[in-house]
């Protein structure tokens, strides 16, 4: 019901069915993913929260096709609008990536190349993608700049990234993303190394190019605030499973995963006074430990006997859904996954 | 009202680049710094990349030296000191620095690291040495058989923690932290925020603690202060900046900072 | 976390990819080495023996390698010859390590300068071609083997120093170095205690380079007569000898050669071997 709107007749331009990605280790085969499924329609945001371990990362680049040279998907669908991209070759995937998909990385002093110029950067989808000749390529860069608004966009064209602060930076990496006007936009982490005034208007520009162009973003992160602000749909992640999925606003006032609950108030707000800060005992578990049942449940103060089987997905209300066997009474059916 | 443990009067600091004079820059990282930190509080410095809080910091550990203005510890001028007197001023005010993966020597074990402050002020010997570091570490909430260990294969938090005992291991008067949380996740943050405030109560420490993170000053500090291009725009209690602030500056940055709470309205 | 991936190489026990280059390096300087160290015992005759009778004979039964111009055994030439070119090149690149190490060191860590004034000292060093240098110093100091090591290990410092500084201001970035002297650890056990530990490595694979380039060095001055004086054999002067008998007796310039190249091609492999050693990318 919450995202019907987004249904329409068009399939999502996102979707990811049941994904299992398995890295072969000494140990045997180490499940970094784990049954994960998600959708990202045209025009929404939705947001991926986890910490360090939870595969969040590992998800995007199984998308790009960038993963790790050990790393297989072992089983499940992604899919891209109406096309199933799970297997592609990588000479389709090339063609994908930067034209229908595009990635906005975290590090982007990193991502940029020191010795080329802005211009020939931001400008290169459209000469390898759509083989425009150079000086149109470079032109439409500066007009990519501007509608990230970048002041003076001319001068900055010009220029080499070491020149940008980091929230240029970043712009710039979103124009070279939007270069293509892709279907669908991962960024990963992106405002985490950026102040917080900057990181407001980077996320105030994300909003805006999903209201102008209807793209889909991915967003994914460990900031809890950053996916209040900004996304309409949130899944969250721990130890390469998806533990609980919903809609922003339902799931920060009534979390229900335990993990859920407990990161919101690990979290210090800035807003209200906490006398004191829930903190997690232990660590995530590494994807060759794995507990047999819930993979929470060594943490978790409200573990009892069902945990020690792994629980489904269980619904609450309208696709909000949890992975725990609490919401048992609660639920009236399983969910099935997403 | 007791003596100040730390007082910045008037600090500034410039650096200078470039070897010859016409290509000389000079950069104001600190300009006009007045602000007293009281023993038993923890006093929080906020602000962005280029605010100059890291700067601030350093001189507060007399890692540089201010180009004009004077630093006291306890009364007596940073500057001024040198050799031993400098040395025993050192052993009261500690640091924990931001970075888990280079505030370690990558070849020292954790018990050698955690024994260096204890040889370098002549602390005990051998086997009560060893004993202190034991102790310390379970301060910490690790056990002693992470003496062993190299930092490399620590977890983040498990560093930090090591952090924090290296800091707090000569029992100084004063810790300074610099953005100790910053590369942690929220569930490890939380733990050690929480030592942070746990080894405060039990040992009577104060805190100088600069993070660019308002909820985690929030959390800890007592007073804060903001801190833009270099100078104070603001500073009074955490209750004050934060229900109040007064400081447009203070106001935006605090407008910017994503709210949990944005959501829940809509729905 | 990252991603736990498996290494390329999935030997039993040992990581091959990562030692081989070592292993085989590691193999000639050894050979080298027993040759130098037990060169009384390897050879099969003494290199002074004159036996006039018998010279300028190819290789034989009696003389696996052929005897030199006034009997001598070639072979037995060759493997005491090792002896004087690891002798030399041990002392040489013991004092360009340690020297440049200390000046590379001090003018990082204290920068200013210190560092201005140290590195331009360096750099004047650096830009006379090694041959000349050594010359220079052999024909002031005096022709013998011991200015000879001391030549080659001045002409080693620079490359040393450089190398020292670079890795050294790497090491200052680093927090420790702050936190070191925030306990108030002493500049002196700051870099003995900090420093030094982490700067090493890299020295001593441009060590175990900078071995081959010294031998080759030696070789060169005993060529010219600046090194090794005869009846002292050293490949160099070998390979001097057998210029003049290359028609007759090619065995004479072929066996100094050869020996050359296997010693300097073990130091080269062992330099490799040692940095794809400590390369983390390669590590399990």
């Amino acid at each position: 019901m919450v995202r019907a709107h987004c249904r329409n007749d068009r399939p999502p331009s996102l979707a990811i069915d049941r994904l299992r990605v398995e890295i072969a280790t000494r140990r045997g085969p180490a499940r970094v993913i784990d049954d994960v499924s998600l959708e990202v329609w045209p025009g929404e945001i939705v947001g991926v929260i986890g910490e360090s371990g939870s595969g969040k990362t590992m998800t995007a680049l199984s998308l790009l096709g960038l993963m790790p040279r050990r790393a297989r998907i072992a089983a499940g669908e992604i899919r891209l609008g109406s096309d199933t991209i799970t297997h592609l070759p990588d000479a389709a995937r090339r063609r994908l990536r930067g034209s229908r998909i595009a990635f906005i990385p975290q590090d982007a002093l990193r991502a940029l190349n020191p010795v080329l110029r802005v211009d020939l950067q931001v400008g290169e989808p459209a000469n390898i993608h759509r083989r425009t000749p150079w000086e149109q390529a470079k032109a439409r860069a500066v007009e990519l700049l501007r509608a990230v608004h970048l002041r003076e966009p001319e001068q900055r064209a010009r220029e080499y990234p070491h020149q940008f602060s980091g929230g240029m930076q970043q712009r710039a990496m979103i124009a070279m993303g939007l270069a293509l006007e892709p279907e669908l936009l991962i960024a990963d982490e992106p405002t985490t190394a950026l102040d917080v005034t900057v990181q407001a208007q980077v996320l105030k520009l994300l909003r805006e190019i999903r209201d102008t162009h209807g793209t889909a973003i991915l967003f994914i992160t460990h900031d809890l605030g950053v996916i209040a602000e900004l996304c309409d749909w949130v899944y969250v992640m721990y130890a390469g499973a998806m533990l609980e999925q919903g809609p922003v606003g339902r799931l920060f006032a009534q979390p229900a995963h335990p993990y859920t609950q407990m990161l919101l108030r690990a979290t210090p707000t800035v807003r209200t006074v906490q006398a004191e800060l829930l903190s997690i005992p232990g660590q995530i578990p590494q994807p060759f430990e794995l507990p047999a049942g819930c993979r929470f449940a060594d943490r978790c103060p409200h573990r009892f006997g069902r945990c020690a089987s792994e629980p489904p997905h269980l619904g609450i209300e309208d696709e909000h859904t949890a992975r725990c066997w609490l919401l048992e009474s609660l639920a009236a059916s399983p969910a099935a996954a997403s | 009202m007791s003596a100040p443990l730390l007082q910045f009067h008037n600090v500034a600091k410039d650096f200078e680049s470039g070897l010859l004079p016409w290509t000389r820059r000079r950069v104001r990282a600190v300009d006009a710094v007045n602000i007293d930190l009281q023993p038993g509080e923890t006093l929080g410095i906020v602000g962005e990349s280029g605010s100059g809080k890291s700067t601030l910091l350093r001189m507060a550990l007399r890692l540089v030296r201010p180009s004009s203005g004077e630093v006291l510890f306890d009364g007596t001028d940073l500057s001024a000191l040198a050799g031993g007197d400098l040395k025993a001023v050192r052993r009261r005010m500690q640091a924990v620095f931001q970075d888990p993966t280079s505030s370690f020597n990558p070849r020292q074990s954790v018990g050698q690291i955690l024994t260096a402050p204890l040889e370098v002020h002549g602390i005990g010997s051998g086997p009560t040495r060893r004993q202190q570091v034991a102790d310390t570490l379970d301060l910490v909430g690790l056990n002693a058989g992470f003496m062993e260990r190299y930092p490399h294969q620590l977890s983040g938090g498990q560093r930090q923690r090591v952090a924090i005992a290296r800091a707090i291991i000569l029992r100084p008067s004063l810790v300074v932290a610099d953005e100790p949380t910053s590369a942690l996740d929220v569930s490890v943050q939380a733990q050690i925020l929480n030592l942070f405030k746990q080894t405060k109560r039990e040992l009577g420490l104060t805190y100088l603690f600069v993070s660019h993170n308002l909820g985690v000053i929030r959390y800890v500090s007592d007073r804060v202060a903001v801190m833009r291009l270099g100078r104070i725009v603001e500073a009074g209690t955490a209750h004050e900046i934060f229900t109040n602030p007064q400081h447009d500056y203070t106001r935006a940055l605090l407008a910017a900072v994503p709210d949990l709470a944005a959501r829940h309205a809509a729905e | 976390m990252t991603a736990v991936v498996e290494p390329a190489w999935r030997g039993r026990g040992i990581n091959w990819q990562r030692w081989r280059l070592l292993a085989i390096g590691g193999l000639l300087v050894a050979i080298v080495v027993v040759c130098a160290v037990f060169a009384d015992l390897v050879a099969p005759y003494s290199p002074y023996d004159l036996d006039v009778a018998s010279m300028l004979q190819g290789p034989s039964a009696a003389h696996w390698l052929g005897t030199d111009e006034v009997g001598r055994d070639v072979l037995s030439r060759a493997i005491f010859a090792a002896r004087i070119s690891v002798e030399v090149a041990l002392v040489a690149v013991g004092v360009g390590l340690i020297g440049g190490t200390i000046i590379g060191i001090l003018a990082a860590y204290f920068g200013g300068w210190i560092d201005l004034a140290l590195m331009r000292l360096m750099e004047l060093l650096f830009s006379f071609p090694a041959i000349l240098l050594a010359v220079i110093l052999l024909a002031s100091l005096g022709t013998n083997i011991l200015n000879a090591m001391l030549a080659i290990g001045i002409i080693f410092i620079p490359g040393f120093s450089r190398l020292a500084r670079a890795a050294t201001n790497g090491v200052l970035r680093q927090q420790y170095i702050d936190a070191a002297r925030t306990i108030g650890m002493s500049d002196a056990r700051i870099v003995v205690r900090e420093i030094l530990p982490n700067v090493v490595t890299p020295l001593l694979v441009e060590a175990a380079v900078a071995f081959a380039y010294a031998v080759l060095l030696e070789s060169a001055l005993s060529f010219l007569g600046l090194g090794a004086q005869p009846p002292e054999p050293s490949w160099g002067n070998m390979l001097n000898t057998g210029r003049g008998f290359m028609g007759q007796a090619p065995w004479l310039s072929i066996v100094p050669g050869m020996a050359m190249f296997l010693c300097v091609l073990g130091f080269n492999l062992l330099g490799d071997g040692l940095r794809d050693a400590f390369d983390p990318h390669l590590r399990e």
